[in-house]
């Protein structure tokens, strides 16, 4: 049973979990999926990519930007069976200039993992993600 | 030209007293002799007599003084200009020379030669130092030593004395130069003595004049100084010449966590956006959070220098948000083919000229902008009566905010007997607690004082604030309540603070953290408003202050639209808020929209997340389940996978978080808040949440706060948080 006091302005609840078992009733205000205030996941409402993403981390904003948003952005548009296919040539350009900085880009074996270490980023409410892949992990 | 004008200054003094005595004795002798013809009415003699005569001698000798000298200071000015214009072609020529060598990466110095005012400081590459003198003989000509991070790429020149040029005029040259900011030389000063500062005074005197000559051939390098380690460079050595950018599309002053996040927005949306961060520090872009929770918790004993944190799961990180290999040279800036960021550090921005779109910089150069971000962030306030206490007192006081200030910090915890934090608010307690961990190990007296009646008594309700400082003192640290300093001496040896009730504490070292004072310096120069309620530049909703300009982070006082007016101090604000004036400057007109949040650590047990206004003078209703062992900040970290709360968020994905079986506790007779969800009202309006010991959460508090409902049952509201779960 939860039990509740009142210390001036302040009042402190205690509750069991059989107290929070039930549902909530409290009622939330439905999204507006085009909002344009809001921050938006990887993908934009009209389909383009959100460069400006905090799960991309650095990767759009760094030295090799511009060879990460072409590869990427042709991947993303890629029509093709094994989605990507077309994209070879943008892929290795990203990856030669990527290899320039190897301190920023540790050489791994997925080239688009974007580095965590460089994410201060705010917390965003994104489903798309692309799987942070950190450096110094493993 | 404008050594010309220097030098005539100089002369004209002494052209004007020798002018004036000159004018003066033939003034008198005119006059003596228009008084001798109604004396003696022979008007003709020019000789008169024996006084004539020595007048007359002494008129010649004071004309041809005179005449001497003004032929001196012509060709003296004459040789100027020549020298001058020399070496303005000599640079030119070594300008076309340099471009194809910066574009290799140098991580070798170049050797020696000719002035300091023509090195280049290559990113990556160390500082090449080197004077060169033929004709002094202790002509230190120095190399620097392989790569010092490029972190110093620029200082501000310190040394005048090494300016060449005129004999016995070393001084001139240098401020003529600096204010010529469209001339390439104008970049000389600023690159080049960020070497000079390291060699040790090198005095350079006249001899130099002659060095502009050899400047022509290969510089000679006279590395028989034993500390230089002269590394021959594969690249020609010919002494790069800096030219710094005038005009920078997006500049951002200030060098922080705010200014990098607008880097990165900007960046992202703008391809191949140049934009360029001004900092007087001498760091380049980092996180301050670590400075006084995790990088006191490392185990690495060279942490000072490495600046890497171990977060709870082993991940190891810098505190540099990126390493120097990410930023583009200032110098490279409007070349480099896809953009980039640079960062001048070293450099303050004192003045801001708003209708011609620029500014001007401490060393008297100017760089226009399209757009412009201020971020200046703060300076920590410290206590009048420690500023007045005296030296003895100051120099062992530390107000905490940079990095600096850490390494310093932590070397003093290591030596002396007793530390006293002065302020009971975040930055107090955190360090406080850091402090108090190692007091154990190190045999140090750790106290905290305050004038509040508990740790973070501004922020949490009175009974939480108690509670906490019930875990601080589990942690090691003395905690002085409702202590209010009276004043502060230093005797025998101690720091004595007397408060005002009584009490006195002896210590070692004092850390003031009574606040931060926002930096508005440019408010007067660039005609913006400063907020009176809150401090720092008053800035609309969605950040602008004028056309053109934008502020973020600690120093803007901006609109919020869900909770009005305000001006936050911490980390995830200054992302937030530096990645949406960023996308402003790019177009975006977004106002202030995504809540930013914080979180505090006070030790490993207790931590919280928080967002919107959360002020403890505010009604507050707290819903509280027993807490266990998976609910603490290890824990949450160790989940997510980082040491920085926002970022969990960003990187949790959904589905990841197991439900665990917690035993369901009853309440105790003694009150233990172990986790819980507590509200801030105003108006009945949710404005305000914290997150007590529960983590990943914050998505659930930010939409409540967006929709700014009045909640009839906050306990239903507080059900959506499942504070039973893990």
């Amino acid at each position: 049973m939860s039990y509740c006091r009142q210390e001036g302005k302040d009042r402190i609840i205690f509750v069991t979990k059989e107290d929070h078992e039930a549902p909530s009733n409290a009622e939330l205000v439905a999204d507006d999926p085009d909002d344009p205030y809001e921050d938006h996941g990887l993908i934009l409402p009209n389909g383009d990519i959100n460069w400006n993403c905090p799960c991309l981390g650095g990767m759009a904003s760094g030295p090799c930007g511009q060879q990460f948003k072409e590869a990427f952005s042709c991947f993303h548009y890629s029509k093709e069976e094994v989605k990507g296919a077309d994209c070879v040539e943008n892929f290795r350009g990203m990856q030669e200039c990527m290899q320039k900085y190897p301190e920023l880009y540790p050489q791994e074996e997925e080239a688009e993992s974007p580095p965590t270490d460089s994410d201060p980023a705010p917390p965003s409410t994104s489903e798309d993600q692309l799987p942070p892949d950190s450096p110094s992990a493993s | 030209m404008l050594k010309c004008r220097a030098a005539w200054r100089r002369l004209a003094p002494l052209a004007r007293a020798s002018s004036t005595l000159c004018r003066q004795n033939a003034k008198r002798a005119v006059l003596r002799n228009e008084r001798r013809p109604d004396l003696n009415c022979s008007q003709m003699s020019t000789a008169p007599s024996g006084g004539g005569r020595e007048n007359t001698l002494y008129v010649v000798l004071v004309g041809a003084a005179c005449l001497g000298g003004g032929v001196y200071a012509y060709r003296t000015v004459l040789g100027d200009k020549q020298r001058y214009q020399e070496r303005i072609s000599e640079i030119a020529s070594r300008t076309r020379r340099v471009e194809p060598e910066q574009q290799k990466v140098q991580t070798q110095t170049e050797p020696a030669a000719a002035t300091e005012a023509t090195k280049d400081v290559p990113e990556e590459a160390e500082e090449p130092q080197a004077v060169v003198e033929e004709e002094r003989s202790p002509a230190p000509a120095e190399t620097s030593a392989p790569a010092e991070a490029a972190d110093l790429p620029l200082e501000a020149i310190s040394d005048p004395p090494l300016r060449i040029d005129t004999p016995n005029q070393p001084v001139a040259p240098t401020e003529e130069i600096e204010p010529l900011s469209n001339t390439p030389e104008a970049s000389e000063p600023s690159p080049a003595p960020v070497l000079e500062s390291e060699v040790a005074p090198v005095a350079v005197d006249e001899s130099i004049s002659e060095v502009s000559v050899q400047l022509q051939d290969v510089p000679v390098v006279e590395s028989e100084h034993s500390a230089a380690v002269v590394q021959e460079t594969a690249v020609e050595p010919t002494p790069v010449v800096p030219v710094l950018p005038e005009h920078a599309p997006y500049l951002l002053i200030g060098g922080g966590t705010a200014s990098f996040a607008a880097a990165r927005s900007i960046r992202a949306r703008d391809p191949r956006a140049r934009v360029l961060i001004i900092t007087d520090e001498q760091d380049l872009p980092y996180m301050r959070p670590p400075l006084s929770k995790e990088l006191w918790f490392s185990d690495d004993p060279a942490v000072t220098e490495t600046l890497r944190f171990k977060q709870w799961n082993g991940k190891e990180r810098s505190i540099y948000f990126q390493p120097p290999s990410f930023y583009v040279d200032p110098v490279e800036l409007t070349k480099v083919e896809n953009g980039g960021v640079a960062v001048m550090t070293g450099k303050k921005v004192v003045h801001m000229d708003v209708r011609g779109n620029k500014v001007r910089l401490c060393d008297g150069s100017e760089i226009t902008y399209d757009k412009c971000l201020i971020a200046t962030g703060g300076i920590p306030r410290n206590m009048q009566v420690i500023e007045r206490a005296g030296e003895e007192v100051t120099k062992r006081t530390t107000l905490f905010r940079k990095i600096d200030d850490f390494k310093s910090l932590e070397k003093i915890s290591r030596t002396v007997k007793s530390i006293t934090i002065i302020g009971g608010g975040f930055l107090g307690s955190e360090l406080a607690c850091a402090l108090g961990r190692k007091s154990a190990d190190v045999g140090l007296e750790v106290m905290q004082m305050f004038p509040e009646k508990g740790n973070m008594g501004k922020v949490l309700p009175e009974y939480l604030s108690n509670w906490t400082t019930e875990k601080v003192r589990r942690e090691g640290v003395q905690v002085l309540t409702e202590a209010l300093v009276k004043n502060v001496n230093f005797k025998e040896g101690k720091v004595e603070i007397k408060l005002k009730d009584g009490r006195v504490v002896k210590t070692d070292h004092i850390v003031a953290a009574v606040g931060l004072e926002p930096n508005v310096d440019l408010a007067t120069s660039g005609g913006l408003e400063v907020d009176s309620d809150f401090g720092g530049y008053r800035v609309n909703a969605e950040l602008q202050a004028r056309s053109n300009i934008w502020v973020a982070g600690d120093a803007a006082c901006f609109y919020d639209i869900k909770l009005g007016r305000r001006r936050v101090e911490h980390h995830d604000h200054a992302v937030v808020s530096g990645r949406l004036a960023g996308e402003n400057m790019t177009g975006a007109s977004k106002p202030y929209w995504h809540q930013s949040m914080f979180w505090s650590d006070l030790g490993p047990d207790v931590g919280y997340e928080a967002i919107g206004i959360v002020d403890s003078s505010l009604p507050t209703v707290g819903v509280f389940a027993k807490a266990t062992a998976k609910d603490t900040p290890k824990a949450a970290t160790e989940q997510s996978g980082t040491g920085i709360r926002s970022e969990s968020e960003t990187e949790a994905v959904a589905g990841k978080m197991s439900p665990t079986l917690s035993t369901p506790i009853p309440p105790v007779a003694k009150d233990d808040y172990g986790k819980g969800v507590i509200f801030y009202l105003r108006d009945n309006v949710v404005v305000g949440i914290i997150l007590w010991n529960v983590f990943n959460r914050m998505p659930i508090a930010r939409k409540i706060i967006k929709d700014g409902e009045q909640h009839a049952d906050l306990n239903e509201v507080a059900k959506l948080f499942n504070i039973h779960e893990d």
